[in-house]
């Protein structure tokens, strides 16, 4: 008889960026949901950069936010320092960007789940496991305590057999001071989990007060900062500046000195490390050309000494990094706090998930973050959501909740990751998104809200607030069609149109793309006192009309392949004129629909008219 | 599912009628019984090396004929799939009698067109663009024609298409690079400077386009109008040049009341030749009508022969149809004395023909076929040989044209995208994976 206590519907491993917004969504959704962590005082730690958002990343956070999900709130009241990226570039591609307060985002993250009702947050070191048959059936702590669930999700980050590298020296470990979780990686690969190992670095910490600050450019925020939650009216932590640097040639001839001595040249590194978050000496080796290095120098905190110089992630020893980053800009005298260094670890293959990141292998066991090959907070916390909600929906019964490639750029990266796989730690980027017009930053809670409050896991705070924005912009569009006017009129205005006599709307101007809604208010002073939140939307529609009609042919033609579902007991062997390539392609990932097997790279159109029509014939005879 | 998708098919390789040779393949799961079932003796020949057999029909023991027997085994076969093929001897009967055996074998069936094309690429033997151009090949029937195709599998298009892809690859990365790392040390115009390349590109593939449809043309057939003055000897000339009686024929001026077209090789070139009704003022409804399509069929003629009859006065109607794409040509000198002729000489672009006594055909055929071929060189650039490509290219070229003129990066981008993929549609589809090699590859990112 288990003990009733420990008994839950959803364990969460891992308190991360993916474990607490898994254990907040599991918990929003009914389930009785237990937080299982080695440690409570890093729950939402953030072991890299202190920073959230950024293009795709911002996207992200804001679809995390439009589910209700944490990430956005907490991020609004830690961060210190806003900024919208490319905001010359066109409403699709800004991205949210805020700088955050370390400290107070672990306080922020920690108090929301302590308010979130139906979790259960323990300190247990998971050492394993329990599983019956082929379903998962709960973990054991280190102490051997027995936990009971029928859903597990293990978000354990770099801890899977984590192991840091810092010049020669080689430490088992999760993150600087915490233990690897070894236990655990030894169970997944006694289930035959298709492991993989990869590598992440991350820069030295610097002494902000042995900055000489009065050498550098400093970067101001956004004023006023634009928050990533709709539900935050307005950010009252204060702001500050960040400093930008450049590296010299001095500390580019140190590095060139002592590159036999650099984990990743010196063959003691294994994994594969991302393309687009070099090391120092990657950068000074690749692009041996360039004079110099930007360095961006990031406070970790209001009343925190601590700076993160953002640009120069290294591994290479101590002495070496000391050298080289006293040869910076502003940095000369600068008092290291603790040295960078490379940390490779498990992962699995995430063709082994369901787009639900459930595993195929076994039932009910869930898995979510950088153990699927991705890294960044962002990517962590959306996986940690879907996970989240499909345990819940798994425990209590219900149908499954995917997002599709058309619906959110969570639905891209899902998709990416279970039919593609990755070979580096996987990042999010605006040019993965097929249709990025459509999948906006400003409009992600009208994608993906409505959809959230359908499924149960939106508080009543979330749906009075979105209900009122439809209101406010039903009202808007339906007064901005009501206000007409002839050519000749709005011509003497100044407002220049075609005199063809055609009678036109304000909602019809605004599609026009050098007329702006600041052009109409002088004309129609109705219009001046809508919101200014809604204004932008409406605009938004407006300029982006052509397009997204365009753009809707396309997802409908995207819908019809993925329409076409593939049984999932396919028997690949079954059908014939194959390549053993494409074979073993289509044994890994396992595509759910027509659709995602054609994304398989090296996929050939041969070979899905081959399975299209070997699924056909199977549908005929059965 | 239908045999012609998963069975054994066949069909003659070579055109029906009363060549030397005729060649049979067939294609699938089976194709190894019909050497079994037909062939005295019946064991598998030596893969890919020809064999004398007898064949035989299995039901009746008649012998059909003697045939050379090849035999491709599957999957390095030209399908993918098991092939055999059969060199008999030409003739109606063997044909009619070796196709009736076939049909009757269990599995077998009559190929549709272009269905050992659709099993060579459906099991990855060719890709779409040489699936395009063994389709062409197989229905070359003509010199050009068959050089083109050639060319194309050769890969001369496939080169310029190749070149722009490759092109438009780069500026999509640079774009996607400017978009995607906002926060980097990117060069400041990486934007604008995609702006020039866009321009410059879709001024190249404008200019292809601008080929008047050449390859379109010599695949399809070249289209050749005869115009004139009624009686002007339009008919005679037609007739002359099909060597036989496509129009009607008669002294009776307006006889062509409306368009009659043959089908010729002229030169190794396809060629759609038409004849005309009549140019001139009539007051009858029907010739009205014809000469009314006479016009419209010199519109969109390719090249344009202006029949004069030497004989009569100036012609108005006809001159005025005069353009570089025609040629001159005066009809019925046989009835003119030598000084009328002479004069008529000076005209140093027009031919002197007689259609009656055939005088001056051959220097007026050598003529039009110089034209023709000035016109549509073969050789050289490698021309549009598609609709499909043109489509896809054209879409791609509105896309670029929206895209240099876009004012924000985000929409500029979006256009480059759908361009690539247009293009892509020809060239092969560009992943997101392409443009971040390319991207990791030229710019220093990474904080």
């Amino acid at each position: 008889m288990p003990n009733l206590n420990e008994l839950y519907d959803v364990i969460v491993v891992g308190g991360g960026h993916a474990g607490c917004e898994a254990a907040a969504a599991s918990a929003r959704m009914g389930a009785r949901t237990l937080l299982a962590t080695h440690k409570l005082e890093t729950i939402g730690e953030m072991s890299c950069n202190p920073a959230i958002g950024g293009l795709g990343k911002g996207h992200l956070v804001r679809e995390i936010d439009a589910m209700d999900g944490v990430m956005g709130r907490v991020a609004d009241a830690a961060g210190i320092q806003f900024r919208l990226l490319n905001r010359s570039k066109g409403p699709a591609v800004q991205g949210p960007r805020a700088q955050a307060d370390r400290k107070l985002y672990r306080q922020a993250m920690q108090r929301v789940l302590a308010e979130q009702a139906n979790l259960t947050i323990k300190a247990i070191a998971v050492e394993d496991l329990l599983t019956d048959g082929d379903s998962v059936s709960g973990i054991i702590g280190a102490d051997g305590t027995p936990y009971r669930a029928g859903a597990v999700i293990i978000t354990t980050g770099t801890f899977l057999n984590g192991l840091i590298h810092l010049g020669e020296e080689k430490t088992p470990a999760g993150r600087v001071g915490d233990p690897p979780a070894i236990g655990l990686s030894n169970t997944l690969k006694r289930l035959n989990f298709p492991m993989g190992r990869l590598k992440t670095g991350t820069p030295a910490r610097l002494n902000g007060k042995t900055i000489h600050w009065d050498r550098l450019e400093m970067q101001p925020g956004d004023e006023p900062p634009v928050p990533f939650s709709t539900l935050t009216r307005r950010i009252t932590t204060p702001q500050i500046a960040c400093g930008i640097t450049y590296t010299t040639a001095n500390t580019h001839q140190i590095i060139r000195d002592n590159l036999s001595r650099a984990p990743v040249y010196s063959g003691q590194i294994e994994g594969v490390g991302p393309r687009y978050c070099p090391s120092i000496e990657d950068k000074v080796v690749r692009f041996a050309d360039k004079e110099r290095h930007q360095i961006f120098l990031e406070p970790e905190g209001l009343d925190d000494d601590t700076v993160y110089p953002n640009g120069i992630s290294t591994s290479l020893p101590r002495d070496v990094q000391t050298a080289f980053i006293r040869s910076i800009i502003g940095l000369e005298d600068v008092e290291i706090i603790r040295h960078g260094y490379a940390i490779e670890y498990d992962y699995c293959d995430p063709r082994a998930l369901r787009p639900t990141l459930e595993t195929r292998k076994i039932n009910g066991l869930f898995f979510a973050g950088q153990i699927n090959g991705t890294t960044g907070y962002e990517e962590a916390a959306a996986q940690g959501l879907m996970a989240g909600l499909n345990a819940a929906l798994k425990v209590g019964g219900g149908q499954p909740f995917t997002l599709d490639r058309s619906q959110a750029y969570i639905g891209v990266m899902v998709d990416d990751l279970i039919t593609r796989g990755t070979n580096e730690p996987y990042r999010m980027f605006t040019s993965r998104a097929e249709y990025r017009l459509t999948l906006r930053a400003d409009n992600a809670d009208q994608r993906l809200t409505p959809l959230a409050m359908e499924l149960g896991c939106v508080g009543a705070d979330r749906r009075r607030h979105f209900d009122g924005k439809l209101t406010a912009l039903a009202a808007a569009r339906s007064l901005a069609s009501s206000l007409k006017a002839t050519p000749n009129k709005l011509n003497e205005y100044g407002i220049k149109i075609n005199a063809d006599g055609v009678w036109r709307s304000a909602l019809d101007l605004l599609t026009y793309p050098d007329i702006h809604f600041s052009d109409l208010t002088g004309f129609w002073p109705e219009l001046s006192t809508l919101d200014t939140s809604i204004v932008e939307q409406i605009e938004i529609d407006g300029k982006y009309a052509g397009y997204m009609q365009r753009q809707e042919g396309d997802i409908n033609a995207f819908r019809k392949d993925e329409a076409l579902a593939l049984p999932e007991n396919l028997d690949i062997d079954a059908i014939g004129s194959l390549s053993a390539e494409i074979r073993q392609k289509l044994k890994q990932s396992k595509p759910t629909t027509l659709g995602a097997a054609s994304r398989i790279p090296g996929m050939t159109p041969a070979a899905l008219v081959a399975l299209l029509r070997y699924v056909r014939r199977d549908k005929k005879s059965a | 599912m239908s045999v012609s998708q998963t069975g054994t098919i066949f069909a003659p390789a070579t055109a029906t009628g009363r060549a030397g040779v005729a060649v049979y393949r067939l294609s699938g799961p089976a194709a190894r019984e019909a050497i079994t079932r037909l062939c005295h003796p019946n064991q598998l020949p030596e893969p890919r090396q020809a064999s004398l057999r007898t064949l035989v029909d299995p039901v009746t023991d008649d012998v059909i004929d003697h045939a050379l027997v090849l035999w491709f085994p599957g999957p390095g076969s030209f399908t993918g799939e098991d092939v055999v093929e059969f060199q008999t001897h030409g003739g109606r009967a063997v044909a009619d009698t070796l196709l009736r055996v076939l049909a009757a074998l269990p599995g077998f069936a009559l190929a549709e067109p272009g269905a050992f094309t659709r099993r060579a690429f459906e099991n990855g033997r060719l890709d779409l663009t040489e699936a395009e151009a063994i389709a062409d090949l197989v229905h070359a029937e003509t010199e050009a024609q068959r050089k083109q195709a050639l060319r194309q599998m050769r890969g001369a298009l496939g080169a310029l298409y190749q070149n722009w892809h490759d092109r438009l690859k780069t500026i999509l990365a640079y774009c996607e690079a400017s978009i995607d790392f906002a926060d980097e040390e990117l060069p400041d115009d990486l934007m604008q400077a995609q702006r020039g390349q866009l321009q410059t590109l879709s001024t190249d593939i404008q200019q292809h386009l601008a080929d008047g449809h050449r390859g379109e043309r010599i695949r399809d057939g070249l289209s050749i109008a005869i115009l004139g003055a009624p009686n002007a000897g339009k008919s005679s000339l037609l007739n002359k040049l099909a060597a036989r009686e496509a129009a009607i024929v008669s002294p009776i001026a307006g006889t062509t009341r409306d368009v009659v077209e043959v089908q010729l090789d002229l030169g190794g070139y396809a060629v759609s030749l038409a004849d005309t009704a009549g140019l001139r003022e009539t007051a009858d409804v029907i010739e009205n009508e014809g000469v009314r399509r006479a016009l419209a069929r010199a519109e969109k003629a390719d090249i344009k022969i202006l029949v004069y009859d030497a004989g009569q006065a100036a012609d108005a109607a006809t001159d005025a149809l005069h353009d570089n794409d025609s040629l001159i040509v005066f009809n019925k000198v046989d009835t003119l004395n030598d000084a009328a002729r002479n004069a008529l000489r000076h005209n140093a672009r027009a031919c002197l023909i007689s259609a009656e006594t055939g005088e001056g055909l051959a220097e007026f055929t050598r003529l039009l076929i110089g034209l023709i071929a000035a016109r549509y060189p073969t050789g050289g650039a490698a021309p549009l040989t598609r609709a499909r490509h043109r489509q896809a290219i054209e879409e791609a070229t509105e896309h670029l044209t929206r895209a240099t003129g876009a004012t924000e990066a985000a929409l500029m981008a979006e256009d480059v995208r759908l361009a690539m993929r247009a293009l892509g549609r020809v060239t092969g589809r560009v992943d997101v994976e392409d443009l971040l090699d390319i991207i990791f590859r030229d710019f220093c990112i990474g904080k």
